[in-house]
């Protein structure tokens, strides 16, 4: 999958865990640009990213991420490392 | 409409999915009517708002609008003990201590002697008893308590369930402690997070990433585990535990089709493993019976031909631990609405199983307040399925619960009886009623609280009250309320009105004032009044004053003060408010066909 296309599946996970329904993310969105996304918020959305892609993030994996970009990025290599397994 | 899928989406979805939709659901769950405030403290030794989003929204589906207050991670000592007034400001109707494993203050360690264990045992224990304590001293709210699962790294292997030096055998020991701390007192309410663990998995319940990203120590789905027990927990203190399983027959309760197959070919018993286990799901169902669920029959058959399936010898249930049996060609939804009519008893009292999924949609499609759980067509996993649903879910056990499902027997009988009087008052004189009327007694407090929590027709108000609550109306002064009994020719009905008056300036305000259905047109609510009426003179008042509060439930006491003989003093447009009068000088007695017992008649 390409990042493009994974940050448009984002966006409606976002969405709703933040409960807005006119979001618009980016690969810059980060927590600071994004209304809503806090801490626990932030808990919300690793449960919900890594059931739909069926992944597990490893916890220096999330610790290094800046914006939805990188995110983006982990998320496809993570999915592809699976697909060759 | 939306609301209805919601929540069955809800009942059904993981807990990821739940979380990632929880506001919306949150949202659409909201606009749903009489919604019934409930206020609670969670109290955590982890981070708990994972499991306080998921019962948000549990507790909405289940028709309550819940208020948190949460202690910062890991302060729940703190906050319980030291720092009681924040709670106390908060005024938690229930507070909930969420600790887990991690949270014992001191394990014993290798070489660990029995009497020091049982001093570790001693000591961890008082320290949870101080904070028990103190939430009901200085709260006064009913207290839930979880035990702990296991822990998941006992490094003595096997041997840590059975040495003085095992964390496993140490938790056995606070667990067994805490059972009976909770057997003692029945405002300390134990949750067994051990078993939830258990039946979850130790690899799917604890999350250890997350432990140390965020101090959650359970995974999303151990985590919705914890927060369904909870809200059946909540909803049984409050009244919405379900009261009626509904049961097919043909691949149901055997298997077979009777009518195609006959009585000798269904199968029961003891032959085969299928037999067996039909066998295993109707003994859980008698079971049930025997702790006060009410069992019923929604059958797609000849009415003779199912009623004889219960003549098989190896038929666990017999008929007359039926309280409604319908079998016909009927739709069922119909019968089940036949059923509830019958029982005197809301659509959302009943759980329906079925092994037929078109049924299945078709009941929770036409009936959406009905209970339906995806039993599937497995017969030996109907039993784990149900309970895995919580719908029973008690907080204790009363006399009523254990004689309960007789009683409904014997009302069959009454209404047979009834059909041979020519007038309706020489029956009702028939049954020699006699009733015990009272102010509050401690013996009653719990049936009293657990009456008023699950009366939804006859009830004026739908005012809820806690347990607490009900012992200090009973020790206040300006309180006059009253506790109703039934018995008759055919037995005992129990406990079966309440009244709460509240005295103000010469008025005696009628907070609440219930009566089960099980006694309907027995003129007991005559002979409340007048002993009510006796109790007011005497506290010095000079009339009643009645409100009817109108909700989806109680249209059957719309006119209640109005036969009685109160004056309509007021009421709102829309019929959802009326308040009622009624002067106390110059009442006289109504009751004439109930001889009654009380010590208010000085």
């Amino acid at each position: 999958m390409h990042n493009s296309d994974i940050i448009r599946d984002l966006q409606i996970i976002f969405s709703d865990v933040l409960d807005l329904s006119d979001l618009r993310l980016t690969a810059e969105s980060n927590a600071s640009n994004v209304e809503g996304w806090d801490s626990l918020a932030h808990i919300n959305l690793v449960v919900a990213i890594e059931k739909r892609y069926n992944i597990k993030f490893a916890l220096a994996e999330l610790r290094s991420l800046n914006n939805v970009g990188e995110m983006a990025d982990l998320i496809v290599k993570k999915t592809s490392l699976q697909g060759a397994q | 409409m939306n609301a209805t899928i919601t929540k069955n989406l809800i009942s059904q979805l993981p807990a990821e999915e739940i979380l990632q939709k929880r506001k919306r659901f949150c949202r659409e769950l909201a606009s749903t009517q009489d919604l019934q405030p409930v206020r609670l403290a969670v109290l955590g030794g982890t981070t708990t708002n994972e499991v306080v989003d998921l019962l948000e929204v549990l507790l909405l589906a289940d028709g309550f609008k819940s208020t948190f207050y949460q202690s910062e991670y890991n302060k729940y000592y703190e906050d319980a003990v030291h720092e009681p007034e924040k709670l106390r400001e908060f005024q938690p109707d229930i507070a909930y201590i969420h600790t887990h494993w991690l949270n014992i203050q001191q394990f014993p360690t290798a070489g660990c002697s029995e009497s020091d264990f049982q001093i570790l045992v001693r000591g961890e224990t008082t320290r949870f008893q101080s904070i028990w304590n103190s939430l009901h001293e200085n709260i006064g709210c009913q207290v839930i308590q979880n035990n702990f699962e296991h822990p998941s790294l006992g490094v003595l292997g096997n041997l840590d369930a059975v040495a003085y030096d095992g964390q496993t055998r140490f938790v056995y020991e606070l667990n067994l402690e805490f059972a009976k701390a909770a057997n003692r007192n029945r405002k300390l309410l134990l949750q067994d997070l051990n078993t939830l663990a258990g039946r979850t998995g130790h690899a799917r319940w604890f999350d250890w990433p997350r432990w140390y990203s965020y101090k959650i120590l359970t995974t999303p789905e151990g985590s919705l585990a914890i927060a369904r027990s909870l809200a059946a927990m909540i909803g049984s203190m409050l009244g919405r535990a379900k009261k009626c399983l509904i049961l097919d027959l043909d691949n149901t309760l055997w298997g077979g089709v009777i009518g195609d197959d006959g009585l000798d070919r269904i199968q029961i018993g003891n032959e085969t493993a299928v037999a067996e286990a039909y066998t295993a799901f109707q003994k859980y169902c008698l079971s049930l019976r025997r702790r006060g669920v009410l069992l019923a029959v929604c059958s797609k058959n000849n009415l003779d031909v199912a009623r004889s399936g219960f003549t098989h010898p190896d038929s666990v249930l017999k008929l007359e631990h039926f309280a409604s049996f319908k079998a016909n060609w009927e739709p069922k939804h119909e019968n089940i609405l036949a059923i509830a009519q019958e029982l005197n008893l809301g659509l959302d009292s009943f759980v329906f199983v079925d092994d037929n999924p078109a049924e299945r949609i078709l009941v929770s499609a036409q009936l959406p307040s009905v209970t339906v759980p995806e039993v599937g067509t497995e017969v030996a996993l109907y039993p784990a399925v149900l309970q895995a649903g919580h719908y029973f879910e008690t907080v204790g056990l009363s006399a009523e619960d254990l004689t309960r499902a007789d009683a409904y027997t014997a009302n069959a009988e009454r209404a047979v009886m009834q059909s041979k009087f020519a007038s309706y008052g020489e029956y009702l004189d028939s049954l020699q009623m006699v009733a015990e009327i009272e102010v509050f007694k401690p013996i009653y407090i719990e049936r009293i609280t657990q009456l008023i929590g699950k009366t939804n027709q006859f009830n004026l108000t739908t005012r809820r009250y806690t347990l607490a609550e009900i012992e200090q109306i009973s020790l206040r002064s300006n309180y006059f309320a009253l506790y109703g009994k039934l018995a008759d020719t055919f037995g005992d009905h129990g406990l079966i009105s309440v009244i709460i008056g509240r005295l103000e300036h010469k008025v005696l305000h009628l907070d609440l004032w219930i009566m089960s259905c099980r006694v309907l047109k027995r003129d007991m609510e005559l002979a409340m009044l007048d002993v009510l009426v006796e109790g007011a003179r005497a506290m010095g008042a000079d009339r009643l004053a009645g409100t009817y509060l109108r909700t989806a439930k109680n249209a059957m006491v719309e006119e209640h003060y109005k036969a009685l003989g109160f004056v309509l003093e007021s009421e709102a447009d829309d019929g959802s408010r009326s308040d009622w009068s009624l002067p106390l000088s110059s009442y006289t007695a109504h009751t004439k066909h109930i001889r009654i017992k009380t010590s208010i008649y000085a």
